[in-house]
């Protein structure tokens, strides 16, 4: 693993469609009704149906990890939660995912993800720290 | 309207029911998270690099937290009303990743309440560890609770 400050670590885009919140929603335990219920993410002023954000933060970590050795150690991983993805009932969402190594010295390599929706970035300060 | 109660922080709770990690759960979150990384998937593959068994996918480790959740929000005096709460924040702090066949209890500690304009921004931290009493993860969690302003009442 020979990577430096700035190289591309991963890149996708992934397809979130209703049954992509389903899916998370069964598989996590987190059955709250505005991943799937349009009238009630209407009844709170949501602008749609939202994918979870820990939908959006586990999508960014597969990239990741999908493009490390398998025996990689992960130290950390976090992100904050800025502007939500509406996945609309024909089209769905897409959310694009681009992982950079934005730190590294001896010990840790520092991987900064950049998670959008559309013009939105959907989570700041997403980063995992990997030890190498 | 009653505002969330910042006596909260520095409040620790009672550890959580065990949690068997099971095989077939780790794939089915796998799958809903778009993992593809085949040590997520398949046995062998999981052995071949250095696991016993098949490696959950990173953000796992938040269907454990969410038990420590669900105490926190029933607490009679928490003044934390679920549909005003927004998840602001998530970090995971890992000694080694959760493979299947762990067994895992968490312990949730409020570490801080900060008020901003009315709303409250309350920090947890669920420390999850094994059956040795070994650490696996610690997860933390900023939740955002709105004051409720302009909900009519």
């Amino acid at each position: 693993m020979a990577y430096a400050v700035g190289d591309a670590i991963a890149e996708r885009t992934v397809h979130l469609t209703r049954e992509s919140l389903v899916r998370y929603a069964g598989a996590s335990g987190d059955f709250n009704p505005i991943h799937y219920r349009d009238d009630v993410a209407a009844s709170v002023g949501l602008p749609g149906v939202l994918a979870h954000g820990m939908l959006t933060m586990g999508i960014g970590s597969s990239v990741v990890l999908s493009a490390l050795d398998p025996a990689a150690r992960i130290l950390d991983y976090g992100v904050r939660f800025t502007k939500p993805v509406v996945v609309d009932a024909e089209r769905g969402a897409d959310v694009h995912v681009v992982a950079t190594v934005g730190a590294m010295d001896d010990a840790v390599m520092r991987i900064d993800l950049k998670v959008s929706f559309g013009d939105a970035t959907v989570l700041v300060k997403a980063q995992m720290r990997v030890a190498v | 309207m009653v505002p969330v109660n910042t006596e909260l922080v520095g409040r620790e709770f009672p550890p959580t029911a065990p949690y068997l990690v099971g095989r077939e759960k780790v794939r089915e979150f796998s799958r809903a998270v778009f993992a593809e990384a085949p040590r997520h998937i398949d046995v062998e593959a999981a052995r071949a690099a250095g696991y016993d068994d098949v490696v959950a996918p990173p953000t796992f480790a938040m269907v454990i937290q969410d038990q420590t959740l669900q105490q926190l929000l029933a607490e009679p005096d928490s003044g934390i009303v679920l549909a005003r709460t927004i998840h602001a924040e998530q970090r995971f702090a890992y000694t080694r990743p959760i493979v299947a066949g762990d067994e895992l209890t968490a312990r949730l500690k409020v570490t801080g309440i900060r008020m901003m304009a009315g709303n409250a921004m309350i920090t947890s931290e669920a420390e999850v560890t094994d059956t040795s009493g070994a650490h696996v993860v610690t997860a933390t969690s900023v939740l955002l609770v709105g004051s409720g302003e302009g909900e009519g009442e």
